[in-house]
């Protein structure tokens, strides 16, 4: 019986403070914003450093995975490091090696390339984009997939043919939208290519883009285009993610070996990780996620200040008031709830309509850019529970200055 | 008949710095059930500091004030807050109706705070608001009230936990004198019914409405008698 009249209590208190919240609604919605406008950044700023963490991520994916890809290193020269990829010291027979080596047991393709920026031609226009050499593997350890005609083939390679394959934004470039130049001539480098495959858009922009590139046969780039005996890099995938460190060892051990080098701090190419790349890219859009979130952290604070404000200008204004709740009857806890109950219901409204503002935002934002639409269900929950701790952090110093009014002092009051 | 209020020696110093101020000095008096007394005495007198211990809104510096059975100047603040609720009855001077609220709000507050049902707080304040003849306007708020409705209301709130006192504290000070009338005949009328009524003023005619007036003056009771009962007889037509 007790218990259920303490709910009615309750629930008496709750109406009540409802009814005092609608009474001004002018200062009750303004003391949301602050809330509304806090909850809503941390919510919408958490999503698009999120979002855009997974865009990267995707994008670095998309490049392949399981994938080491090794490059010479310059040479120590008189103690000064050279650059790395700079060097000359990685070659088309290294590569046979590690494909064929038996040392080498966690490695299932490879893929060496030769690499150059170069002018690219046709009767009209030109453009300077990136010439790949390849072998036929590439395609599939790249994740390079064509969309009309044919990839690099084998007997291409053997035969040194003057083939080429083009990305999208190349095709773009030089014979316009929605073009099929296969079968038509392209000149790179002042020698005359056939084109035999487009490859499919990828979408991708920035870092990498291999939508602006264009694909020959690695023997054709070496000799005929670049004059150029070794290669600028060798893609090497490991035949599982688990199987990483010990494809890097390998290849590592097999190259100082090939390359007649003791010491391994003396050796001339390095070796990177696609996961190393991810792990530090996800640790700076981690960062920068949490920056966002400080910041509109502080705008929470703010709300929160601005709440207790209005709770504390609350009080002062209804010093009668108090006054004459505690002459008809109301204990110290009562007011306390009374007025802790006005700012959580506060808080909590302004927590509900930012938690929505603050999707909405971030939805409107993948929609105009096309990104991701991420609303991770944490900051939603830590939002709600901060909110709601906001109403009972900044109401409580108001709640106790109301409570402690004297009843005679309240009533006297002007 | 028993006393509802007994005060023994009732002394109040208020001490500000150390500048003391005594309010009260050493005050002894007796009320009984069903009395109509008035407090009267000029500002500064200590009428206040006595109608703030009769009222358990303020606990005495030394002596004791038992109110309907129960020693209320060592009670805790939560358990004057509860005498207050259960014994008191206030009017206020300023009505002190919560403002943008309806008369049925205000009367039902003070029976939030006892706890009562919902359809019983809606039950008896339809009751008490019809006994002060604000039965047509129940759902009015108090800006769309005149003072002397106002006022009605306080008197409704005031009653709906049938308290052991009725403490009104210059019930007619901020209304029109028509319905001060009105108010004091309310007063009569509750006194006729057996309420016992205390009220503070400092205007004679209004105080002549009581049975017994108690005059302060410096903190003492300078007068306590029912002798202006034959003053009243003939000076209250001529008031009038």
């Amino acid at each position: 019986m007790s218990i259920s009249k303490g709910e009615q209590m309750d629930t008496e208190i709750i109406t009540e403070a409802i009814g005092t919240l609608t009474v001004n609604k002018l200062r009750t919605s303004l003391a949301t914003l602050g809330i509304v406008i806090g909850i809503g950044s941390v919510i919408a700023l958490v999503s698009l450093g999120q979002a855009s963490a997974q865009a990267i991520q995707s994008q670095i994916q998309s490049l392949g995975s399981n994938l080491l890809t090794v490059q010479p290193s310059g040479q120590n020269q008189g103690g000064v490091q050279g650059a790395a990829g700079g060097g000359t010291t990685l070659t088309l027979e290294d590569a046979v090696a590690i494909k064929t080596s038996p040392q080498i047991t966690t490695v299932s393709e490879v893929s060496p390339e030769y690499s150059s920026r170069t002018q690219v031609t046709t009767g009209r226009t030109n453009t300077n984009t990136q010439v790949v050499g390849v072998t036929p593997v590439y395609a599939d350890v790249r994740n390079v997939t064509v969309e009309s005609g044919n990839f690099i083939t084998d007997s291409q390679v053997n035969s040194m043919a003057k083939v080429a394959v083009l990305g999208p934004t190349v095709v773009e470039d030089l014979f316009g939208e929605n073009a099929n130049p296969i079968g038509q001539t392209v000149r790179i480098n002042g020698q005359t290519f056939t084109i035999v495959g487009i490859t499919a858009s990828r979408g991708g922009t920035g870092f990498q883009n291999q939508d602006d590139m264009i694909w020959v046969p690695i023997t054709t780039a070496q000799k005929q285009l670049f004059g150029a005996s070794h290669v600028t890099s060798i893609a090497v995938e490991a035949k599982s993610a688990d199987a990483m460190v010990d494809a890097q060892n390998e290849v590592g051990y097999l190259l100082l070996s090939r390359h007649k080098l003791k010491n391994p701090e003396n050796k001339d190419f390095s070796i990177f990780n696609q996961q190393d790349l991810l792990n530090t890219v996800n640790q700076t859009t981690g960062t920068f996620t949490t920056l966002l979130a400080g910041v509109a952290a502080i705008s929470l604070l703010v709300g929160g200040i601005g709440i207790m404000n209005i709770m504390l200008v609350t009080v002062t204004e209804r010093t009668r008031e108090i006054g004459l709740r505690k002459a008809l009857g109301a204990k110290k806890k009562t007011i306390i709830t009374q007025f802790l109950v006005e700012s959580i219901i506060l808080t909590f409204v302004g927590g509900v309509i930012g938690i929505g503002v603050g999707i909405l935002v971030s939805y409107l934002y993948s929609y105009f850019t096309s990104s991701v639409f991420v609303v991770s269900p944490n900051s939603v929950l830590l939002a709600f529970a901060v909110s709601a701790g906001i109403g009972i952090l900044f109401g409580w110093y108001p709640a106790q200055r109301a409570a402690n009014l004297q009843p005679i002092e309240a009533l006297r009051y002007e | 008949m028993a006393a509802i209020i007994q005060a023994k020696n009732l002394s109040k110093v208020y001490k500000t710095g150390d500048l003391e101020i005594v309010a009260l000095v050493d005050v002894s008096f007796e009320i009984k059930k069903g009395e109509f007394v008035a407090i009267m005495g000029p500002s500064g007198s200590g009428k206040s500091t006595l109608m703030h211990i009769v009222g358990a809104l303020d606990t005495p510096t030394s002596g004791t004030y038992i109110l309907d059975g129960e020693e209320v100047q060592k009670l805790s603040e939560d358990e004057l807050a509860d005498i207050r609720n259960r014994k008191i009855g206030f009017v206020f001077q300023a009505f002190n109706l919560l403002p943008r609220r309806t008369a049925m709000q205000n009367v039902m507050l003070p029976m939030i705070y006892a706890r009562i049902p919902k359809e019983e707080r809606i039950e008896r304040g339809k009751k008490y608001l019809h006994m002060v003849g604000l039965g047509d306007r129940l759902e009015h708020t108090s800006n769309q009230l005149s003072g002397g409705q106002q006022q009605r209301v306080a008197i409704a709130r005031a009653l709906v936990l049938n308290p052991a006192i009725l403490l009104a504290d210059e019930p007619t000070g901020n209304i029109a004198s028509t319905q001060a009338a009105e108010i004091m005949e309310i007063f009569q009328n509750l006194n006729d019914e057996g309420h016992t009524i205390v009220m503070i003023t400092h205007e004679a005619d209004i105080a002549e409405h009581a049975k017994r007036i108690i005059h302060i003056k410096d903190g003492k009771i300078e007068k306590d008698g029912n002798e202006h009962k034959q003053r009243r007889a003939n000076g209250h037509r001529n008031n009038n």
